[in-house]
């Protein structure tokens, strides 16, 4: 049960893991994730399901080393398996031809937003993609991302590569031109999220985000993963994981992912890898 | 550790015979020994250590055999509780064990978690003029007794009847239905979110009030009579439960998904870092053991002070998990008074003999922290007992201008338990009332789908073990009856 067969390496600290998961493989749908522990004495941890493939049997996770649980499952390797895998959760993306899609994807959050913006290509949108990381070495799924898109912009914060600045400046750049856009996606760091829902919200565009609370259970028994969505309060698990990004708490997602800082510094100290924060 | 004197001599119902001796002291109900209070705040080991063989022969004793025993009426089960003390008077431990699994599978379970105060030990005679029969104590005894000697006799199971029966749910309820279904010979699956079974026994109730070795070997034995289980399966999610009926070919469904919705207060600052839910405070030590981090991965709050809300047995298992992580103060704040409170007699003075300290007739307004977004304090309101409510309580009223603020670094949130959605919105045709909880038949637990069942906390809301467990067994009841009636 849950095999890795095909383990790559995207780039530093980004792993990209195909893994033997058939029932969730058939089942899931874009914008839904699953909740592994790779151990006994693992956490429980949500990862995107990025792709899959159901004659196959496998689903496709690709995440990014940044503490105990991402580093140690990094170090698995094909052949090895995965302890339990649990999905596929969340609600699924509201699929639908609206017209132009942008899909913008930050870091990692490239992975997430690969299959959302498939699922909305498939459905006849038009997509643009816009994806960005801190440098050329940091960018993940250029090319994937080019072969589902009708357009695709690269960003590089230090100019390394693409164009130099954040995906809120391409995406200036595309309102600017006069693009007319339904509908902006857009996954990635929460300082990324509010800054694009920022942006849209000045030029009312509808703008929809996955946000990345820490989780437990993942089926909405224990309401760790709440966030405040304009003046209700979600679980992400259950209720999304995405929302309006116009309603979004930013503020408060930010503080309550660093709930446990101090002791996931004290969980990591021993581990190898090296340490790069989600902001 | 028994406080009572061990004469071995029954007799209350014996009259005190010669004339000229004097009257014998009536035995009193025999103490159970318990870790003191002093050591056990600081431990996870199972509180009260159980009777000893002899004790257990002289609380027995203590039943006077009533002909028609209240006792029998008031366990929702039905054990044949003067049979099964009969035997422990006469030492036939073996006959004792087979009565009381007639009626019960999970004994050792029920004889520490069950309210019997309220059940079985309220109606019993002995209790008019002195001192109830100590039931649950002496079921909790055979069930270890049994344990302990190491041959826990499995059941012949009849010839396989070709029906499959999938059962949603490993706690108490679902247990018990996968349990009785596979003594009649059929094939059993369950299905279960989490990666370990017993639903609220494995990661609700915490380790020094129901060890988890004694949850995994009542999940053993109904392994034994050869149930399935397959961890990680969230029905609504990984498949539905017209999938179970068609494409996975099951000719029956039991929905026993329990009741795993925490409340929130809906009050200023509830989303703070260090606010909880009891449910993920005590997933966190239980399921996940953070009270074993760093050796275990999860993480839960270092706090000192505590402020737990509500006056139930959630609250008291929450605010006296946060003891033995090492609080050094910890609050129970419930807005109605003592006696009002929901939870256990027995868990309450346990609480409070460890120092939990209570805060009644008190209610949160708002919950505040600072520039990180940590709790900080929690702002409450002194309350007086007014007016009867719809409950026939005396409804708390707020002492006007009496606010005072808690200084607290965590606060865990206990005030109950609703339906968790994600099996009923993933299943239309399946009716809920307007709370969520599932429509089910009083006797037979047959649900608006046909073939499918349902019992537990799902259908009557969060309550109790053994009801879960009774109505698991009317379901399988009716379920046998049901799937003997259609061909395969
Ligand atoms: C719906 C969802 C989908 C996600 N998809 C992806 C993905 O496809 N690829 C990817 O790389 N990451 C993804 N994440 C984030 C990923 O879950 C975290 O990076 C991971 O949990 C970090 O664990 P750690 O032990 O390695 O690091 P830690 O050192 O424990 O934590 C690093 C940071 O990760 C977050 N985190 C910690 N524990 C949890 C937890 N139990 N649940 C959620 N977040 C936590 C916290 O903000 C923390 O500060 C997703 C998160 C969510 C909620
Ligand atoms: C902290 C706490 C202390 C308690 N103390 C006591 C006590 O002292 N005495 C007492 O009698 N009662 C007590 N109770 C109440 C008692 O535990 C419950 O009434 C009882 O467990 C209900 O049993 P159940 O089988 O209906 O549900 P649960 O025990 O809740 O089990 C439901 C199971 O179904 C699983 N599940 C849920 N949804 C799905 C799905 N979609 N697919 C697959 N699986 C699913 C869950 O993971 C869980 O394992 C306590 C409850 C709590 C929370
Ligand atoms: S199951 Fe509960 S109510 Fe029934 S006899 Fe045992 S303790 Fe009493
Ligand atoms: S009511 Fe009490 S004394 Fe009578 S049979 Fe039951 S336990 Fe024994
Ligand atoms: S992770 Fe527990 S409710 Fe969402």
């Amino acid at each position: 049960m849950n095999e890795i067969k095909i383990k790559q390496v995207l780039s530093e600290g980004v792993k990209d893991f195909v893994v033997e998961s058939p029932v969730i493989a058939k089942k899931r749908k874009a914008g839904q994730f699953v909740i592994v522990r790779i151990n006994e004495d693992g956490e429980r941890i949500p990862l995107t399901i990025v792709d899959s493939d159901p004659k196959g049997g496998t689903i496709r996770l690709i995440f990014q080393e940044v503490g105990k649980t991402t580093c140690a499952m990094g170090e698995l390797e094909e052949g090895d398996s995965i302890l339990d895998v649990v999905g596929p959760l969340g609600k699924a993306t509201h699929v639908e031809k609206i017209g132009t899609v942008v899909c913008v994807g930050g870091g990692i959050g490239v992975a997430p937003v690969y299959p959302i913006a498939k699922a909305m290509k498939e459905a006849g949108n038009k997509i643009i993609s816009v994806i960005g990381a801190r440098n050329k070495d940091l960018l993940i799924l250029e090319q994937e991302m080019a072969d589902i898109s009708d357009q695709i912009l690269v960003t590089t914060d230090d100019g390394s590569y693409g164009r130099h600045g954040f995906v809120t400046d391409a995406i200036q750049q595309l309102i600017d031109d006069g693009v007319k856009i339904d509908l902006v996606l857009a996954i990635g760091p929460v300082v990324m999220m509010r800054a694009v829902s920022n942006l849209t919200k000045k030029y009312n565009v509808p703008t929809q985000v996955s946000l990345n609370s820490i989780m437990v259970d993942g089926t909405g028994m224990c309401g760790g993963c709440r966030v405040s969505i304009g003046d209700k309060t979600k679980f992400v698990c259950v209720d999304g994981p995405e929302f309006d990004g116009h309603l979004v708490n930013y503020e408060e997602l930010m503080l309550r992912q660093k709930a446990y800082l101090p002791q996931e510094r004290k969980s990591h100290k021993n581990h190898k890898c090296r340490m790069e924060g989600m902001e | 550790m028994t406080e009572s004197p061990t004469t071995g001599k029954p007799g209350p119902n014996k009259k005190a015979g010669k004339r000229n001796k004097p009257k014998k002291p009536k035995v009193p109900r025999q103490a159970m020994p318990e870790q003191a209070p002093e050591i056990r705040r600081n431990n996870f080991k199972e509180v009260p250590f159980g009777y000893p063989i002899d004790t257990a022969v002289i609380e027995a004793n203590r039943c006077i055999q009533c002909k028609k025993p209240k006792c029998v009426d008031g366990c929702p089960v039905g054990i044949d509780i003067p049979g099964f003390i009969k035997a422990i008077a006469e030492r036939d431990f073996e006959k004792s064990i087979r009565i009381m699994k007639e009626a019960n599978a999970l004994p050792a379970i029920c004889g520490r978690v069950c309210p019997q105060e309220e059940q079985c030990e309220i109606v019993c005679v002995t209790g008019i003029k002195g001192e109830p029969v100590a039931i649950g104590r002496l079921e909790r005894f055979i069930a270890d007794w049994e344990r302990d000697s190491g041959n826990v006799s499995i059941p012949d199971i009849p010839d396989p009847t070709g029906r499959r029966v999938a059962v949603v749910g490993a706690g108490p309820a679902g247990l018990t239905v996968a349990g009785e279904l596979a003594l009649k010979g059929h094939k059993v699956k369950i299905f279960e979110a989490l990666h370990k079974p017993g639903g609220v026994l494995i990661y609700g109730i915490p380790e020094f009030r129901l060890p988890k070795s004694i949850v995994m070997a009542e999940v053993d034995y109904v392994k034994k009579l050869g149930v399935e289980i397959e961890y990680n399966a969230i029905i609504g999610k990984y498949y539905t439960v017209e999938e179970l009926l068609t494409e996975e070919g099951y000719h029956s469904v039991f929905i026993g998904t329990g009741a795993g919705l925490p409340y929130f207060m809906n009050i200023p600052g509830e989303n703070l870092n260090g606010v909880y839910s009891a449910n993920e405070y005590l997933t966190r030590s239980n399921l996940m053991r953070a009270y074993d981090f760093p050796n275990a991965d999860t993480p839960i709050a270092m706090s000192k002070k505590v402020a737990v809300i509500g006056g139930g047995n959630v609250a008291m298992d929450a605010a006296r998990t946060a003891l033995r992580l090492g609080a050094e103060d910890v609050y129970l704040v419930y807005r109605r008074a003592r006696e009002q409170m929901p939870a256990r007699d027995e868990e309450i003075h346990h609480a409070d003999e460890e120092g939990i300290q209570f805060n009644l007739l008190t209610n949160p307004i708002s919950i505040n922290g600072d520039e990180e977004g940590w709790v900080k304090s929690m702002t409450c309101l002194r309350m007086e007992l007014g007016e009867p409510d719809a409950s026939g309580r005396q409804r708390p009223v707020p002492v006007e201008g009496s606010e005072f603020d808690l200084e607290v670094d965590t606060v865990i949130v206990s005030i109950g338990n609703g339906a968790n959605p994600l099996l009923p919105e993933a299943t239309p045709a399946l009716d809920t009332n307007k709370w969520g909880n599932i429509i089910a038949d009083d006797k037979t637990g047959l649900t608006s789908m046909k073939g499918v069942y349902a019992g537990g906390d799902i259908v009557i809301g969060a309550a109790t073990v053994i009801l879960a467990m009774g109505a698991g067994k009317e379901a399988a009841e009716a379920m046998h009856e049901y799937i003997m009636s259609i061909d395969v």
